[in-house]
C-alpha cells in the first residue's frame, strides 16, 4: 500500500516547471473554435462520451485539454495520441462549457504538422490533393467504368489553383520538410 | 433559386470506390423529378486536410462554394464530410468577417471570392425538407414490408448541433422516417449516435474496425437484415470493410450495408441491377429474395 502511495505521488511529481509554457493556452485560444480553452473545468464529461476511448487506453480528450491549459507544449506535440480523434463531435455537443474540444484537438494537430510531424497517411491525402484534385488517386480503369456505368465523366480539377492555395496558405513548405 | 434543382457535389469516395451510392442516388432522383447538375473542376471538399492546416481546408472548401456560387445552384452532397465541411465553412465565412476576409485573401491568388450566395445541404436534407415525406411516398410502388432493417444517420449531417441545426444528434429520426416511407420496418438498437470509426482508419486501423464491429454487433443481435446508410464513409467501413472486420474479429455477420437511395429505389420498384446492388460487397441477394 505504502509503495504504491509513493509510486503514485513520484508520478504526479513527474511534471516540472520549466516543463510548463504559460502562453501556450494563450496561444491556441487564438485559433479560430479554440477560443474557450480556460473554460474547462475538468469535469470528464468528453472522455466519458468518448468513442474513441471506449477503446484505447491513451486518448483522453480531458488529459489533453488539461495538458493544453499547463502549457506542456512539447508533450502534446510529440504524441501520437492527438491523432486517434475521429471529430465525431460528441465532445462538442456534450461539454457543459463549451469548450470545442474537438477543434482544440484540431489546433495540436495542426501545429504538430507546423513543427513537421504527422502521419503517414494524412501525408498521402495531402499529396493526392495536390496531384489530383481528390483525395484519392483514381485509377483510370474505374474512370472508365463510370461512362460504362452511364455516369457523367469526372470533371479535372483545378490543378494550377490547388498549388496555389498549397503555396500560399504555406502547407507545400511544410509538406517539405515534414516527417511521418 | 428552384428548389428542384441541386449541383450535386460527389466528393472524392463515391468516384474512387462507393460509385453504387452516386448510381442510385441520380436514379432515385430522376424518379423524384429533381434535377441535379454536375459541378466543374470541383476539388476535395477540404475535410480530410482540416487536421493538417485549418486555412488550407478554408480555401478548398471556399474554391468549392464559389464554383456553386457561379452556377447559381445550391449544393447538394451525398457524403456526410462533404456536407460538415462545406456547411460549416459556408456559415462561418458568411457570419465572420474576419474569417472572410482572410480566405478571400487567398481565394483572390486565383481570382476567386466568396459572396455567401449559396446553402450546403445533404441528400437527407434535400429529402426529408425539400422534397418531403408525402411525395416520397407517392413513388413507392413496392412497398418494402417483409425488410426490417437498421439505419445509421453517421456524425457529420447532425454534429456538431451548433453549425448544422437539424434533427436531434442524440435521437436522430429522420433517416428512421424515411425509412418508414419505403414501407420497410426501422429497428432501434444500442449506441446508434455512436461513431463508425471511418476518420480514423489509416490512423489506427484496430479501433476504427472495433467501433464498426461493435455497430454490426448490436445490429445483428437485435435482428436486422441489413443497415441503411447516408454516407459513403460509414459505408465503407460495413460494407467494404466488413469481411475485413470478420477476419479480425473470427465472426461472420453477413449485414448488407445499403445506399439509402438503393432502399427506396427498390420501393419504388426500380430493378435491382439498375441500384448497382451488385456492386455491393456483401452480398445483399438473401435481401432481395425476400422481396
Amino acid at each position: 500500500m505504502e509503495k504504491t502511495q509513493s509510486k503514485e505521488i513520484k508520478q504526479r511529481a513527474i511534471i516540472k516547471s520549466s516543463e510548463m509554457d504559460p502562453r501556450f493556452k494563450y496561444e491556441i485560444s487564438k485559433i479560430p473554435g479554440a477560443e474557450k480553452i480556460m473554460l474547462c473545468f475538468q469535469c470528464g464529461t468528453c472522455t466519458a462520451d468518448c468513442p474513441i476511448a471506449r477503446f484505447n487506453d491513451f486518448y483522453r480528450p480531458r488529459k489533453l485539454i488539461r495538458m493544453t491549459q499547463l502549457g506542456l507544449k512539447d508533450r502534446l506535440l510529440s504524441n501520437d495520441v492527438i491523432w486517434l480523434c475521429s471529430t465525431c463531435f460528441t465532445c462538442v455537443d456534450h461539454c457543459p462549457q463549451d469548450v470545442g474540444i474537438a477543434n482544440i484537438v484540431r489546433a495540436l494537430r495542426n501545429l504538430t504538422v507546423k513543427g513537421g510531424r504527422m502521419p503517414v497517411v494524412y501525408k498521402d491525402l495531402a499529396s493526392n490533393i495536390l496531384k489530383t484534385g481528390y483525395a484519392y488517386v483514381i485509377p483510370d480503369l474505374r474512370l472508365k467504368r463510370r461512362e460504362e456505368k452511364g455516369l457523367p465523366k469526372l470533371p479535372k480539377a483545378n490543378l494550377e489553383s490547388i498549388a496555389k492555395l498549397f503555396d500560399i496558405t504555406g502547407l507545400s513548405k511544410t509538406l517539405e520538410k515534414v516527417r511521418t | 433559386m428552384p428548389e428542384s434543382k441541386y449541383l450535386l457535389f460527389l466528393g472524392c469516395i463515391i468516384p474512387y470506390r462507393i460509385s453504387s451510392y452516386e448510381i442510385s442516388a441520380r436514379k432515385v432522383f430522376d424518379k423524384l423529378g429533381v434535377e441535379l447538375v454536375d459541378i466543374p473542376e470541383f476539388n476535395c471538399c477540404g475535410f480530410p486536410l482540416d487536421p493538417v492546416n485549418h486555412d488550407v481546408m478554408l480555401t478548398l472548401a471556399a474554391r468549392n462554394l464559389c464554383l456553386a456560387e457561379q452556377q447559381k445552384i445550391n449544393i447538394m452532397t451525398l457524403c456526410n464530410g462533404c456536407f460538415s465541411i462545406l456547411n460549416q465553412v459556408n456559415k462561418e465565412l458568411k457570419e465572420d468577417k474576419k474569417i472572410r476576409e482572410k480566405v478571400n485573401g487567398y481565394l483572390k491568388e486565383i481570382g476567386m471570392e466568396f459572396k455567401g450566395t449559396t446553402t450546403v445541404k445533404h441528400l437527407i436534407h434535400v429529402l426529408a425538407q425539400d422534397v418531403g415525406f408525402e411525395k416520397i411516398k407517392n413513388t413507392v410502388k413496392n412497398p418494402l414490408s417483409q425488410l426490417q432493417v437498421a439505419q445509421f444517420s453517421g456524425c457529420h449531417v447532425v454534429r456538431p448541433a451548433k453549425h448544422v441545426g437539424f434533427d436531434d444528434p442524440e435521437n436522430p429520426k429522420t433517416l428512421k422516417n424515411l425509412i418508414r416511407v419505403t414501407g420497410a420496418k426501422c429497428l432501434d438498437y444500442m449506441e446508434e449516435t455512436e461513431c463508425c470509426g471511418a476518420p480514423i482508419i489509416g490512423v489506427d486501423d484496430k479501433i476504427s474496425l472495433q467501433l464498426a464491429r461493435e455497430k454490426l454487433d448490436h445490429i445483428r443481435a437485435v435482428g436486422a437484415q441489413a443497415m441503411i446508410t447516408i454516407c459513403p464513409f460509414c459505408h465503407m467501413m460495413f460494407d467494404l470493410n466488413q469481411p475485413r472486420i470478420e477476419r479480425a474479429f473470427n465472426e461472420k455477420f453477413s449485414i448488407p450495408a445499403l445506399h439509402y437511395p438503393q432502399l427506396l429505389g427498390l420501393a419504388m420498384g426500380i430493378n435491382p441491377e439498375e441500384l448497382a446492388l451488385k456492386d455491393l460487397r456483401v452480398d445483399a441477394s438473401k435481401l432481395l429474395s425476400l422481396l
